[in-house]
C-alpha cells in the first residue's frame, strides 16, 4: 500500500520444539526508519530479527524485502547486516581486517577497502585502531567495531540485537546517542531489539511492543506511552496504575467508587474497562479537597520527587509527588480528566498495575533474571 | 612447612630423574660395566652411528609418525566438525564413545585385536603375511584419531555460534565461512592434535609390537629387540640422544610460546 | 542452509567408516576368537579354561592396585605441594613433570634397570657400605617399583592440573567459614580435585595391569603378568583363541573397575553436596 515499505512480514509463525515463539506477526518497516522491537525475554523479538536476517526460516508466512519474497534467500545474499548481541568479532583478525571482512568477500579493490574502513572508523570514533587485536578492546570499543563492520557493507537495513546489553549504564547512554547520530548520518533503516523501554522510547521513530509471540502495539514513542492499547503495554512502558473501571457513558468513567470526567469516548454504556493513570498525573491535595482519599503506606525518595504508595480502598496506587508526605498519613488525590486513559479489557487485565507487592529490589531482581535469560 | 614441601618435591623429582641421569652418565663410560665409571668415551655413540639398522628404524619412525598424524588429523577434524553439528544426540554420543575406546582400552588389547583383524583378513584373502608398513599406518592412525578429536572438538564447541552467523551475514557462503572463520578459530586445536599424534606415534611400542613385521621396524621396536637380552651401552647412547632431542623440543616449544605471548602483548601495548 | 547440513552430514563419514572397521571391527574379532574353537565352532571352553590362569589374574590385579595406591599416596601430596609454589616454579615443575612422559617407556624402564641391576649402582653402593649382596631384579618389589616409577607422572599431572584450576576464592570461603588448613584440604580441596584423582588413577591402573615390558625387564622373567601371558599367546602360540579370551576378560575387568570407581566417586560427591 505504501511505496516506502522496505520490509513486510506477513503472518509469520515460528515454533521451536512445539513451543510457539511467533504467532502471526504482521509488520511493515519503512525505509530510513529507526524501528525498535521491544518486549520481555521470550516475547519473540529476537526471533523476528533473526527471520529478517535469514538465520531462521518462518514456519508460516512470508517475508518481503523491497516487494520480493525472501523466505528462502540465505543470509549471505540478503542486503541486511547484523550487529550481534555479543559482537561476534572474529578473534583471529585485527580491527581493520574485521571491518574489511565483508568488502573482501565482495572482492572490493584494496585501495577502496582501505578508504572505506578508514571512513567507518572515523564514523564510530575509533581512528588509529586499525592494527589492534579485537580482544584487547573494551566492550564499548568492540561494539563500535561490530557496528562499523556491519555498516561498511552499506546494507539497506541494519539489524541490532540488544547491542548495548553488555555495556554499563553510562556507556549505554552515550552509545544510544551515537547510534541515533549514525542512523541520521547514514540514512540506513535500523531494526533494533531491546527489552529496555527507556532505550526504546528515546531512540526510536517507531516502537513495536511484543509479548507472547504477538505484536501488542505499534506506534511512535509518545503514542505508546500516552495511549497504551492494553494493560501489558501500559505496565511495560513506564509506571502505571491500572484500575478496574466502568465506562458509564462517553466522557464519564467510574472507578474506586467515584465518578470522574474523562476525555475518552466510544465505549458501550456500562462497559467494564481498564483505566490507566500515570503516577505523575495524580495530585496530592488535602483530604477534604480530594476526589479520592487514601492511606500512605510507603515513601521512597527518588531525588527529583517522592514515590509514594497509597492504599485507596484496598488497591495500592503509586504516585509521584514533589511534596513530602509522611507514612501513615491520610491524603486526598485529585486527577485531571485528561490523565485518564481508558482501555478495553484484554487477556492482560488484572495482571498488572497494582503496587501492593511493589518493591524496587524485586523489580531489579526480576530485571537481572531477565538479562540472564536473554543470554 | 614451606621447607618440608620443597624438600618433598625435590626428593620425588630426584628419584624420578635418577635413572635417566644414570643412563646419560654411563653412555659416556668407557668401562662397559654398570657398577663403576672409569673414563669418558664416545665409543658407544660411534657404535650407534655405525649401526645402519638404528638409522633405518629412525627413518621408519619418522615416516610413520608424519603420515599417520596427518591422516588422523584430517579425518579427526572432519569428524569433530560433524559431531559438533550433529542434531541427533545419540549419534553424537555414540561417535564420541567409540572414540573413547582406544583411549580407555589398554594398548595391548588394542594391539592384539588389530593384529587378529589383520591376520584374519589376511587368512581370508590368502595372503601369507599382512603385517608391515600398511598395518602399522592403519594402527597408528586409529590410536591417533581419538586424540585429534579430543583436541579439536572442544574448539568447535567453544566457537561462538554468532561468529558463523556473522560471517554468513557479511556475505560468506557456507564454504567461505568454514575456511575464513571456522578453520582459523579451531586452528590451535588442530595443531595440538597434530603434534600430539606425531609424538604418540613416535613413542608407541606396545601396539606396534603386535602389528609390525621384522621388515618394518620403528625405533621403539628396535630398542626392544636390542635390549631383550643384555645391557647394550650403545642403547644408552641412543636413549641419551633421544632424551636430549625431547628436551630441546620441549624447551623450543616453551620459548616459542612465551616469545609469541610477549610479542602479542607488546603489539597490544604498542598503540 | 540446506547445502550446509549435507556437508555437516558427510563430514563424519570418513571417521564412521574408519572407526567401524578399525575400532569396532577388531573388538568383534576378539569376541569371535574368544568364543570359538579352532574349527570355528562356538564354545565357552576358552573362557572356562582361564581358571588355570586365575593366579595370573589375581597377581596382576594385586600388583596394579598396589602400584596405583602408592602412586596416589606419593602423587597427591606432591601435586598439593607443587600447587602451592610460585607461578614461575609451577611452570618449571610442570615441564619437569612432563619430560619423563615424553621419554619412551622402554628407555625409562631400561634406565631403572641400569640402576637396580644386580651388578648396578644401587647394589654396588649397598655392598660397598657393608650390606649383604642384594638382588632387586626378579622381586615383586622391583616390578611394582617399575610401575610406580613409570606411571607416577601420569598420576600427578591430572591432579596438579585440577588443583591449579581450583578457584582461590573457594579456599578463602572455606577459611572464612572456619576451616583450618587441614579441614580445607579434606572438605574442599579433595572433593574438588576428585576428577583429577580419577583420571590419574585410570592412567596408572590401566597400563599397570596390562604391562609386559616392565615385568619382563624388572621381574627377570619370574612373574607372569596378564600382559606377559597375552604377549606370549600372540607372539608364540599356535592359536589365538586363549589369548583372545584373556584379552576379553581383562577388558571387562578394567571396565568394571572403572565403573566401580566412577560409581564410588559419584556417591562420594553426593555426600559432600
Amino acid at each position: 500500500m505504501n511505496k516506502n515499505v522496505l520490509i513486510r512480514l506477513n503472518g509469520i509463525c515460528k515454533s521451536f520444539d512445539g513451543e510457539t515463539i511467533l504467532d502471526h506477526i504482521n509488520l511493515e518497516i519503512h525505509n530510513k526508519e529507526f524501528i525498535t522491537l521491544l518486549g520481555p525475554s521470550g516475547c519473540g523479538k529476537t526471533t523476528t530479527l533473526r527471520i529478517i536476517g535469514g538465520f531462521e526460516t518462518p514456519d508460516e508466512g512470508d517475508v518481503f524485502f523491497d516487494g520480493k519474497r525472501i523466505n528462502d534467500i540465505p543470509p549471505y545474499q540478503r542486503q541486511v547486516n547484523t550487529v550481534f548481541q555479543r559482537y561476534a568479532l572474529f578473534p583471529h583478525l585485527n580491527v581493520f581486517d574485521n571491518i574489511a571482512f565483508g568488502l573482501r568477500i565482495q572482492k572490493c579493490p584494496d585501495a577502496q577497502i582501505r578508504e572505506k574502513v578508514k571512513e567507518m572508523l572515523a564514523l564510530v570514533n575509533l581512528r588509529g585502531f586499525e592494527r589492534r587485536r579485537v580482544n584487547t578492546l573494551s566492550g564499548g570499543q568492540q561494539q563500535r567495531v561490530a557496528i562499523a563492520r556491519a555498516l561498511v557493507n552499506q546494507p539497506k537495513v541494519l539489524l541490532l540485537d540488544e547491542p548495548l546489553a553488555a555495556l554499563d549504564l553510562k556507556l549505554r547512554k552515550d552509545m544510544q546517542n551515537e547510534l541515533k547520530n549514525i542512523q541520521h548520518q547514514t540514512g540506513i533503516t535500523f531494526i533494533y531489539v531491546t527489552h529496555d523501554q527507556e532505550e526504546a522510547l528515546s531512540m526510536s521513530d517507531t516502537v513495536v511492543v511484543m509479548a507472547h509471540g504477538k505484536i501488542q502495539q505499534i506506534g511512535t514513542p509518545t503514542d505508546i506511552y500516552n495511549e497504551p492499547i492494553n494493560a501489558f503495554v501500559a505496565d511495560f512502558i513506564g509506571e502505571s496504575n491500572i484500575v478496574d473501571g466502568v465506562m458509564l457513558a462517553d466522557y464519564r468513567v467510574k472507578l474506586a467508587g467515584h465518578t470522574f470526567d474523562c476525555v475518552d469516548s466510544g465505549f458501550e454504556a456500562n462497559e467494564p474497562v481498564d483505566v490507566v493513570i500515570r503516577p505523575e498525573d495524580v495530585d496530592v491535595v488535602p483530604v477534604e479537597k480530594g476526589m479520592l482519599s487514601g492511606l500512605v503506606t510507603g515513601v521512597t525518595f527518588k531525588g527529583v520527587h517522592y514515590e509514594i504508595i497509597v492504599d485507596v480502598k484496598g488497591f495500592k496506587w503509586m504516585i509521584q509527588t514533589t511534596d513530602f508526605v509522611a507514612e501513615g498519613e491520610t491524603i486526598g488525590l485529585s486527577i485531571d480528566p485528561d490523565a485518564f486513559h481508558i482501555m478495553k479489557k484484554s487477556e492482560f487485565s488484572g495482571m498488572f498495575g497494582d503496587y501492593s507487592s511493589f518493591s524496587d529490589e524485586l523489580e531489579k531482581l526480576s530485571d537481572a533474571t531477565e538479562e540472564i535469560d536473554e543470554e | 612447612m614451606k621447607f618440608l614441601s620443597k624438600f618433598y618435591i625435590g626428593l620425588v623429582f630426584l628419584i624420578l630423574y635418577a635413572p635417566i641421569l644414570v643412563v646419560i652418565l654411563f653412555s659416556f663410560n668407557k668401562s662397559g660395566n654398570l657398577s663403576y665409571f672409569s673414563t669418558f668415551t664416545l665409543d658407544w655413540y660411534i657404535e650407534l652411528f655405525e649401526d645402519k639398522e638404528a638409522l633405518n628404524a629412525l627413518k621408519n619412525s619418522l615416516i610413520l609418525a608424519i603420515t599417520s598424524s596427518i591422516i588422523a588429523t584430517i579425518i579427526g577434524t572432519l569428524a569433530a566438525f560433524g559431531i559438533s553439528r550433529a542434531k541427533n544426540r545419540y549419534y553424537r554420543q555414540t561417535l564420541e564413545s567409540v572414540a573413547n575406546i582406544p583411549m580407555m582400552n589398554p594398548d595391548i588389547v588394542t594391539g592384539v585385536s588389530m593384529m587378529l583383524l589383520f591376520v584374519g583378513v589376511g587368512a581370508i584373502v590368502g595372503a601369507k603375511s599382512t603385517l608391515g608398513f600398511w598395518t602399522m599406518l592403519i594402527a597408528h592412525t586409529t590410536f591417533n584419531l581419538p586424540y585429534v578429536i579430543l583436541q579439536v572438538l572442544p574448539k568447535f564447541r567453544q566457537m561462538d555460534k554468532n561468529l558463523t552467523e556473522a560471517a554468513l551475514d557479511l556475505g560468506c557462503t557456507p564454504m567461505q565461512t568454514f575456511f575464513r572463520v571456522e578453520l582459523p578459530s579451531i586452528m590451535p586445536g588442530i595443531v595440538s592434535g597434530l603434534m600430539m599424534s606425531f609424538t604418540l606415534s613416535l613413542d608407541d611400542f606396545v601396539i606396534s609390537h603386535f602389528v609390525s613385521s621384522p621388515d618394518f621396524k620403528t625405533l621403539p621396536l628396535y630398542i626392544y629387540t636390542q635390549t631383550a637380552h643384555e645391557v647394550k651401552f650403545s642403547m644408552y647412547a641412543l636413549c641419551t640422544l633421544m632424551i636430549i632431542a625431547i628436551m630441546l623440543l620441549l624447551i623450543a616449544v616453551n620459548v616459542a610460546g612465551s616469545m609469541g605471548e610477549r610479542r602479542a602483548l607488546k603489539k597490544a601495548r604498542g598503540h | 542452509m540446506k547445502k550446509r547440513s549435507f556437508f555437516e552430514h558427510i563430514a563424519t563419514a570418513p571417521y564412521v567408516f574408519w572407526a567401524s572397521i578399525f575400532i569396532i571391527g577388531p573388538l568383534l574379532v576378539v569376541l569371535y576368537f574368544a568364543f570359538t574353537n579352532q574349527e570355528g565352532k562356538f564354545t565357552f571352553e576358552n573362557i572356562l579354561s582361564l581358571s588355570s590362569y586365575s593366579h595370573t589374574f589375581i597377581m596382576s590385579l594385586g600388583f596394579a592396585l598396589i602400584a596405583t595406591v602408592i602412586c596416589l599416596l606419593i602423587g597427591y601430596p606432591l601435586a598439593y605441594c607443587m600447587s602451592r609454589m610460585s607461578e614461575r616454579s609451577r611452570n618449571i615443575l610442570t615441564v619437569l613433570l612432563m619430560l619423563p612422559m615424553w621419554i619412551s617407556l622402554l628407555i625409562r624402564t631400561y634406565s631403572l634397570m641400569a640402576l637396580l641391576d644386580n651388578g648396578g649402582l644401587v647394589s654396588g653402593f649397598l655392598t660397598s657400605i657393608g650390606f649383604k649382596k642384594l638382588t632387586f631384579i626378579g622381586t615383586e618389589g622391583a616390578v611394582i617399583l617399575g610401575m610406580i616409577y613409570d606411571f607416577l607422572p601420569y598420576m600427578v599431572l591430572p591432579i596438579f592440573t585440577s588443583m591449579n584450576k581450583l578457584d582461590v576464592r573457594y579456599l578463602e570461603a572455606a577459611a572464612d567459614l572456619g576451616c583450618n588448613n587441614r579441614k580445607t584440604l579434606w572438605r574442599v580441596i579433595l572433593p574438588l580435585t576428585m576428577p583429577g584423582v580419577i583420571s590419574g588413577v585410570t592412567m596408572v591402573f590401566v597400563p599397570s595391569i596390562s604391562t609386559f615390558y616392565i615385568s619382563q625387564k624388572l621381574g627377570g622373567g619370574v612373574f607372569d603378568l596378564l600382559g606377559d601371558t597375552i604377549e606370549r599367546q600372540f607372539q608364540n602360540a599356535v592359536t589365538y583363541h586363549t589369548g583372545a579370551a584373556i584379552s576379553l576378560v581383562m577388558m571387562v575387568l578394567i571396565l568394571l573397575s572403572l565403573a566401580i570407581m566412577n560409581k564410588f566417586s559419584d556417591s562420594g560427591e553426593d555426600i559432600i553436596v
